[in-house]
């Protein structure tokens, strides 16, 4: 069994500040680490491996610094690790990220045969859900996203459980094939030493966009389809009302009063 | 590129219901259409959906492009996917929004690389840009702390999914008409190497987060799995729906499905009621976006008292029993 897991590099989610002038994100300062989805994606990576044998091989695209990310996933139990790295690919929206690492991911596979591709289901700096999806349709294989359970895998065939509105459905495919996990799915485990020993050594394969026969028509913020005009602060101007009242039962109360008032209730 | 035109909407339909979120697809494409002068069209996909044309229509669609077929009763990404951009192709829509629901997420993610254009995430408002008739969708994004608007240029249709209760749902005028075009399904070019098995139903009764127009949700402070007994009881009485920090989930006291924050839903109620939640970043991420926010607290200086419309200091035990008790 090869997997592959896509992991991404994003300031944590907690040390962002936004310039209020200029509306950009400071991401200099931020501390940066594995986007928080893409733990659940490679730890179900490592359990799949664990359970049929085979190797985990994870992908990430991104400056040179997003090597950090493809050291991390080994001392979580990757064994291969490759970065698309690539002044090409520099400010790519999902339909132009995906489709390099749908580039990516078909070399890897030519060189050995990929049965899975695991996702988070969205990062932490973007939030759109798109690359799961997307990185299937350029590959032209199926897909689940909103993955809240792998119930067997087998040589032929993967069946999981995606997260409805309401409730859940269960879907097989065959390999290969693409899912996007969500939390729900496993806890990821702590790094260990074997892992972090491997981390230092492990020679990570660099490719640029001519390595995996991209089209650079298709690639970096003056290609890709969409493009933001202006980004800003939202205005969190609350108009905010302590409930008064002597005891928390009056106060509960009032606060019923004062929804009425308002028309919320 | 002129040759692409009118705006659609994706009307999804599963079990056998219209989601509401068409309905707010329609009001949000009523505006887009009235502004560029064109028609507002839905797209119907599923199996013996027919009956959801005379809704769609009374609610605003001047055309709805239907394909029925039992190959369609259930959602494969594939299948789908395939269905909607050989509809794309064919009638050349210039704007098309979907709902950023779980099965609209990965459908217009899929699609757009199917057709071949750009697709904006989640936005919360959409608008004509007057000058060049381009879609400009605003979005939320870095959980919430920055709002980003973005376009699409050179590529049709601009393509967008749509955050569910951003737009109020279209009102109906009962008798309207409009035009119903059948676009034939293809055995043999809509599939996918995906089977759907089964649907399991959720065991939770009552209203889902998505639609939910009030929801109650409980924290850290909360304490106990008990303690969402009186939180269902109060979402109960409001006509609301539950729903919990990632506290409350990773204490096992709740189910991970009503988690909302960055690693779980994101909603936008008309009220929200933070039961024993501080209100970190995280949290904020999922339920900002609501009109009207309420905290409950026992701790006074918890962030999510500055963030909250009213706030409330005291034990949510002793605050919502006595709310309970004023809505008698």
């Amino acid at each position: 069994m090869h997997i592959v897991a896509c992991v991404k590099q994003t300031p944590k989610s907690d040390q962002v500040k936004v310039d209020p002038v200029t509306g950009c994100l400071l991401r200099s300062g931020a501390a940066s680490a594995m986007n928080p989805f893409d733990e659940y994606a490679l730890e179900e990576a490592v359990i799949l491996k664990e359970q049929l044998g085979g190797k985990v091989s994870v992908i990430t695209m991104g400056p040179p610094q997003a090597e950090a990310v493809l050291r991390d996933s080994v001392a979580r139990g990757a064994d291969e690790a490759f970065q698309l790295g690539d002044m090409a690919f520099a400010g790519s929206d999902t339909w132009s990220t995906s489709y390099a690492l749908a580039k990516g991911i078909e070399k890897i596979d030519a060189e050995q045969k990929v049965d899975i591709v695991i996702c988070g289901k969205q990062t932490n700096d973007s939030d759109t859900g798109h690359i799961g999806p997307q990185i299937s349709a350029w590959l032209k294989w199926p897909n689940a996203a909103f993955v809240k359970r792998i119930i067997c895998a087998t040589e032929n065939f993967v069946r999981v459980e995606r997260l409805t509105e309401d409730g859940s459905e269960i879907l097989e495919m065959p390999y290969p094939c693409v899912i996007s996990v969500v939390k729900d799915i496993n806890q990821p485990r702590v790094r260990s030493v074997k892992g972090r020993l491997a981390a230092k050594r492990v020679q990570i394969t660099k490719w640029t966009a001519d390595d995996i026969g991209a089209d650079k028509s298709k690639l970096g913020v003056k290609n890709c389809p969409t493009n933001v005009v202006k980004s800003f602060v939202p205005k969190r101007e609350v108009c905010s009302v302590t409930v008064s009242g002597v005891t928390a039962q009056e106060r509960g109360a009032k606060l019923v009063a004062l929804l009425k008032e308002n028309n919320c209730l | 590129m002129n040759n692409f035109k009118n705006v659609w909407i994706f009307a999804q339909v599963q079990r056998g219901r219209l989601s509401p979120t068409a309905l707010e697809l329609l009001t949000a494409g009523r505006k887009l259409a009235d502004s560029l002068k064109e028609k507002l069209c839905a797209v119907l996909v599923g199996y013996h959906v027919e009956p959801f044309v005379k809704d769609l229509v009374e609610h605003g669609a001047d055309v709805i492009y239907v394909c029925d077929a039992p190959l369609l009763e259930n959602y494969v990404d594939d299948v789908y996917a395939r269905v909607l951009a050989d509809l794309v192709a064919q009638y050349k829509p210039n704007k098309f929004l979907l709902p950023a629901t779980n099965l609209g997420r990965s459908l217009s993610a899929k699609t757009a690389v199917f057709v071949g254009t750009g697709l904006t995430a989640d936005a919360t408002e959409v608008t004509i840009h007057e000058p060049d008739g381009q879609l400009y969708a605003t979005r939320p994004t870095f959980g919430g702390n920055l709002m980003a608007t973005i376009t699409c240029k050179r590529t049709r249709p601009e393509m967008c999914s749509l955050r569910p209760m951003s737009y109020e749902k279209a009102l109906a005028k009962p008798g309207r008409t409009g035009e119903v075009i059948h676009f034939a399904f293809d055995a043999k070019r809509h599939v996918s190497a995906a089977r759907f098995i089964e649907f399991i139903k959720s065991g939770a009764e009552g209203i889902d987060l998505a639609e939910a127009e009030i929801i109650v949700a409980g924290g850290r402070g909360v304490g106990k799995p008990e303690g969402f007994v009186l939180l269902q009881k109060l979402a109960d009485r409001l006509g609301g729906a539950v729903a919990a920090s990632r506290a409350a989930v990773d204490n096992g006291w709740i189910d991970y499905r009503y988690q909302i924050g960055l690693t779980g839903r994101t909603v936008k109620p008309k009220l929200y009621i933070a039961c024993g939640i501080s209100g970190q970043i995280q949290h904020m991420a999922g339920m900002s976006g609501s009109d009207v926010i309420v905290a409950i607290n026992k701790d006074p200086q918890a962030p999510i008292m500055k963030a909250a419309n009213f706030a409330v200091e005291g034990d949510l035990y002793e605050v919502i029993p006595a709310m309970l008790e004023e809505l008698k």
